[in-house]
């Protein structure tokens, strides 16, 4: 369990703006993920666990050593910490072997004992047969096992990864996923992992921690967050919402219903406790929740005109890009049967709203 | 004519352990300003480089009053070695430490200040000492450029006059380096003499500033 309240300003300099991380928070076992945007402070976050930044206040607690204590003035170096840190370039020592940088970080231990370590975790992660080279021969898969190796031969307490497999292509970054759950299995420590796309808080995360500006704004299983975001700062980050300003026009908590007010079209919804009517407030609604088809005389209820901007084939289904930022997701076969529309009509289903 | 090549073995030879004692000093004290806080670092960092910058007759002569006869230091020398240290080549070692071991520890910071620092943040975190992330990963990924500024440092040993004149004196065939033999050579209007001396002098450093080149890394970390 790692227990963290970090506070850490920086200055404005004459090429960078002031930042402040004011974070806290506590996870468990598993695989949490500090996710947001660059600049958000999450590489700072771990940086302060592992002991490469100092903040200026607060406390980090490991099960239950204190790790670094502002008002008591505790702050033991990374070599006390036992963190293992997997860096986002992986820092494999280039001027040794893969076995030479594993042998590197056990040698703490006795001679024997560190051969069969170092042994031990060739294999367990695929490396005897590249034990011999030097990083800069082998492939981005070996060097991420082995920068994973590297890190857990010491078995630290913690786990700690900045944005590994960033820029890597999809086959490699899948088998870094695969990877990492099989540490999560085999090796009993909370893990934290950077990241900056919510395909992988989704793919590796038991929890997800939303970091924006330095502040911890929202935080839970990524299910729930992506269900739930907390305000419209979240949805935007998320990156997967239709999100309009709209007004509140009617709202019966007895019927469940609602009425907000979208481009001068009425759309009726579930009720939405703790608003009031007049309110302006953001409907958040996800593309693939939404229908597009053929514009009829009249639209009907729920059903806004809109003109198509263009379309947009992705792996798994077709984007409709509207006017407005309004997007829709249909599949293949749906869009297949409307592709010929020349008038649309954007079907807003009312169960599928959703008002921040 | 017969030239004595006797001052060209001497400069080789006290150039090369000045370099080598240059080089465990002067990373030596990389290592305190990079990793260790303590009272004066400021004003140990610069005067480290202050030979750089001071006339070299001034260095001698602070040498000398640092390792003379009477001073403590030079006293507890003499006991130790059984000779003193002045006007001995030992001493031109000195004189031509005082002269590599700025520019060793000038070039040796920048080489390290250069290294990818998530190398050093990942030794760290995998348990290992200062020390040992200094010798094991720092020094060794900027082993190049240390070794060019060695090579460097060499040169400028090699041809060191102003403090070994006054430190070692230049008594031919005892301490009298390349530097003190093509004074003399001039002074006693030698011409052939100076200017062969001169040549092996040109040719060796230039030799050396090509070797240095060579080794300055076009990618250190590959």
């Amino acid at each position: 369990m790692i227990q963290a309240r970090i506070c850490k300003s920086f200055r404005p300099g004459p090429e960078s703006a002031g930042f402040r991380l004011e974070v806290e928070f506590q996870v468990e076992g598993g695989i949490s993920v500090l996710f947001g945007p660059s600049g958000s402070g999450k590489t700072l976050t771990l940086d302060a666990i592992a002991g490469f930044v100092k903040p200026d206040e607060g406390r980090i607690l490991l099960d239950d050593e204190i790790l670094f204590d502002a008002p008591s003035g505790v702050d033991l170096p990374p070599q006390a910490r036992r963190c293992g840190y997997v860096f986002e370039n992986y820092a494999l020592f280039p001027h040794m072997t893969l076995r030479q940088n594993l042998a590197f970080a056990a040698e703490g231990s006795p001679r024997l004992e560190r051969h069969r370590r170092v042994n031990e975790m060739l294999e367990r992660f695929h490396l005897t047969e590249y034990a011999g080279r030097r990083p800069h021969e082998v492939s981005a898969a070996e060097k991420q096992r082995c920068s994973m190796a590297r890190a857990l031969i010491g078995s630290p307490r913690l786990l700690l990864l900045d944005q590994p497999g960033r820029g890597l292509d999809a086959g490699i970054r899948a088998e870094f996923y695969g990877l990492l759950r099989q540490v999560r299995a085999e090796f009993q420590m909370p893990i934290l992992l950077v990241a900056r796309h919510l395909e992988e808080c989704f793919e590796l995360g038991d929890e997800m921690l939303v970091l924006r500006e330095g502040r911890l704004v929202q935080s839970g299983p990524p299910r729930s967050v992506a269900e739930g975001p907390a305000d419209v700062e979240v949805a935007r980050l998320l990156g997967i919402f239709n999100l309009f300003p709209v007004e509140i026009v009617e709202l019966d908590p007895q019927r469940n219903y609602s009425r907000v007010r979208l481009w001068g079209h009425d759309l009726s919804g579930p009720y939405f406790p703790g608003k009031l009517r007049g309110d302006h407030v953001w409907l958040c609604v996800r593309p693939d929740q939404l229908d597009a088809s053929t514009r009829d005389a009249r639209p009907g209820p729920n059903q806004i005109p809109a003109q198509l901007i263009r379309s947009i084939e992705t792996p798994q289904a077709v984007r409709l890009e509207f006017e407005g930022d309004l997007t829709v997701e249909l599949s293949q076969a749906a869009f297949d049967q409307q592709k010929h529309n020349k008038e649309w009509v954007v079907s807003f289903p009312p169960q599928a709203l959703r008002v921040l | 004519m017969a030239i004595d090549w006797f001052p060209l073995w001497l400069s080789l030879k006290v150039a090369a352990i000045a370099t080598g004692l240059s080089l465990l000093v002067g990373l030596w004290l990389v290592y305190l300003m990079a990793n260790r806080n303590f009272r004066g670092k400021g004003v140990l960092s610069g005067a480290v480089t202050l030979p750089l910058v001071l006339p070299p007759t001034v260095l001698g002569y602070y040498l000398l009053v640092l390792v003379g006869r009477e001073s403590p230091l030079g006293g507890f020398y003499e006991r130790v070695f059984g000779s003193p240290l002045v006007f001995t080549w030992q001493g031109a070692v000195v004189a031509a430490m005082l002269q590599a071991i700025p520019l060793l520890v000038i070039s040796a910071r920048a080489a390290l200040a250069s290294v990818e620092g998530s190398y050093e943040r990942a030794a760290r975190s995998l348990g290992a000492s200062n020390w040992r992330v200094f010798w094991r990963v720092s020094l060794p990924l900027a082993r190049r450029s240390i070794l060019a500024a060695a090579w460097l440092a060499f040169a400028r040993s090699l041809g060191d006059f102003g403090i070994t004149l006054i430190i070692a004196g230049h008594i031919p065939g005892r301490t009298q380096t390349l530097g003190g033999a093509v004074y003399e050579a001039v002074e006693g209007s030698n011409g052939g003499l100076a200017r062969a001396l001169v040549l092996v002098i040109s040719v060796l450093a230039a030799g050396i500033l090509w070797g240095a080149n060579r080794l300055v890394p076009r990618q250190e970390s590959g």
